[in-house]
């Protein structure tokens, strides 16, 4: 096949791939774009197998069950609470493969008489840089939410100069790889550099703020895999990476402003640090924590005549969708008017929650976005919250000192009765203190979500 | 095509695709920005198709043929877990139309199935 004829059938999986974002505009036609992007992926597979010669096929197939086998086991398996993980995990394995073939090409155009050219040379430092960024900050990222690290952020002094060293240094040994010095081992150092730049970079970073850092990664493996394209002269690496490279960054951008924090506080703010003084002073205000048992709770839920349910991570680590989905009805079948309020980076991903209630079939109108539950809370007799921590904590209104300052919250603080499920008092995932836990309306129910709501099924069900 | 001919058509298509990306995703909703992240995800597995390139070479030496089979072993994992887990987040999305328009609840079980 000749190149002329393979770039004409790139076009394929090029339509296909853009097609493919598009349908996700509209929840109905999501699932028909996924489907077209991955048929259009396997005709850029054919067409490459078919252009590049079989030469190695063999290899090439075993690679592909190799892979593709752990791909699909791992992607089937998989529970839907820990999507975020593996989101991250098959990020960073796409960020590696762009660095392996950096290295491979470097090694195979250093031998040919005269220096490189130097867009080649340019591609090739970057797609290694970058991907190997992308490959170790994936799996720290990957390590931290499947709770194999620490999800606090990892900090210590002279961090931030220490990292920006660290990522000078790689920069310019990439310069000087660019600028002509024809010696492989430069790549390897940078790429060495890169990963464990990688890990520095990600490692400071607090859980909560997961979902952005692999969205920037997301952004960040799409465009080590367009310079990718640069290396190999080939046109569906360059379309398809730069489309993720910025759609992955413009999402990153959203989800900042969600937060109403920018990209830099975020990736540099070591957010989360654990303040004892917040702790300390909720104390001193005299703040008391006041826990009650299922059959109490139960009674409040069951002669409300308004409940609005928070579902945060706690939710999705104890698996408990279906148990608020059936709570929630008995509750509506007793005459309760239910709804869930929504928070924009509720849960360790843009979307996590729509994404748990969706798979336990609650009906779309009684999801609330921010805006349209807030004004909500105050005609509430009791906000539900069910594994929420930072994104219902009052001082992100009015606590300049704290490190969520400014975000914007579900104001539940304003409903009647705030009833919170949480496993113990232990700060979130995020380490920050919550007001909310001393504020006299409210009433924390302790103990694992699931059990929890489970319990208070069976007693609204005794009343 | 010349090198540098080539080059600079190359440029003007990572532009464009730059200019594309922003526009298709902008218009995504919040519902669906967890798909979208895993979606773009699976899109980026393209770099199997870099690897399959190294692999298939025909001059390689031993470097370039653990290098480049690794980077299929890599690449094809993306690819497949990327679009399986995407369809498997779409899937639930899906269910619930046809759900809804009986709107009898069905306790716990998926009448859909």
């Amino acid at each position: 096949m000749s190149t002329n004829l393979a770039n004409l059938l790139y076009l394929i999986p090029i339509v296909a791939f853009i097609l493919a974002l598009r349908f996700l505009s509209n929840p109905a036609r999501a699932r028909r774009g996924n489907q077209i992007g991955a048929a259009g992926m396997l005709v850029a597979i054919v067409v490459t197998w078919i252009h590049a010669g079989s030469t190695s096929w063999w290899a090439i197939v075993v690679a592909m069950i190799i892979g593709g086998g752990f791909g699909a086991v791992a992607a089937r398996r998989v529970k839907m609470t820990a999507m975020p993980q593996m989101v991250a995990l098959f990020n960073g394995v796409g960020g590696g493969a762009a660095a392996l073939i950096a290295l491979a090409e470097l090694h195979r155009i250093l031998p040919e008489p005269g220096r490189p050219k130097i867009d080649f040379a340019l591609a090739i430092a970057l797609s290694g840089l970058i991907g190997a960024i992308s490959f170790s900050g994936s799996l720290v990222a990957f390590a931290k939410l499947q709770e194999l690290i620490g999800g606090r952020p990892i900090t210590y002094p002279g961090q931030k100069v220490a990292n920006l060293a660290l990522l000078g240094a790689c920069v310019a040994l990439s310069i000087v790889l660019v600028a002509g010095v024809q010696d492989e081992w430069l790549l390897w150092v940078v790429i060495a550099g890169a990963l464990l730049f990688g890990v520095l970079f990600v490692l400071p970073i607090g859980g909560a703020d997961m979902p952005v850092v692999i969205s920037l990664l997301n952004a960040f493996t799409g465009l080590a895999v367009a310079v990718g394209g640069f290396e190999l002269e080939n046109n569906v690496m360059i379309v398809a990476g730069m489309l993720v490279g910025a759609s992955g960054t413009l999402l990153t951008l959203m989800m900042g402003r969600a937060m109403n924090r920018s990209i830099g506080n975020v990736l540099f703010g070591a957010f989360g640090q654990v303040s004892a003084s917040a702790a300390a002073a909720a104390e001193r205000d005299g703040g008391t924590v006041r826990s009650a048992g299922a059959e109490d709770v139960a009674v409040m839920l069951a002669y409300a005549h308004k409940v609005v349910f928070v579902p945060g991570y706690g939710l999705a680590v104890a698996q408990a969708q279906h148990d608020v989905r059936q709570l929630a009805d008995l509750l509506e079948d007793k005459g309760v008017e239910v709804s869930y309020a929504i928070h924009p980076v509720a849960g360790r991903m843009p979307g996590h929650m729509n994404v748990l209630l969706a798979e336990a079939n609650v009906p779309y109108p009684q999801l609330k976005e921010m805006d349209e539950a807030n004004p909500e809370f105050s005609r509430t007799d009791v906000a539900l919250v069910v594994g929420a921590n930072d994104v219902v904590n009052p001082d992100a209104r009015n606590n300049e000192g704290s490190p969520i300052y400014g975000m914007p919250i579900l104001n539940v603080d304003q409903a009647q009765t705030v009833v919170v499920l949480k496993r113990s008092m232990n700060p979130g995932f995020a380490g920050i203190e919550n007001p909310l836990f001393y504020n006299p309306k409210t009433v924390m129910l302790f103990g694992d979500a699931k059990e929890s709501i489970d319990k208070l099924i069976e007693d609204v069900k005794g009343l | 095509m010349s090198h540098n001919t080539l080059l600079v058509f190359e440029l003007t298509i990572l532009v464009l695709a730059i200019f594309l990306g922003f526009e298709v995703i902008s218009k995504v909703p919040t519902l669906l920005h967890t798909p979208l992240m895993s979606g773009t995800n699976a899109i980026h597995g393209i770099v199997i198709v870099g690897a399959m390139i190294v692999l298939a070479q025909p001059d390689k030496d031993a470097f370039e043929w653990v290098v480049g089979f690794l980077g299929v072993v890599l690449g094809s994992a993306n690819v497949v877990g990327g679009f399986v887990v995407t369809d498997r987040m779409l899937e639930m999305f899906k269910k619930r139309e046809p759900a809804k328009a009986p709107d009898a609840d069905d306790h716990g079980g998926t009448g859909a199935a």
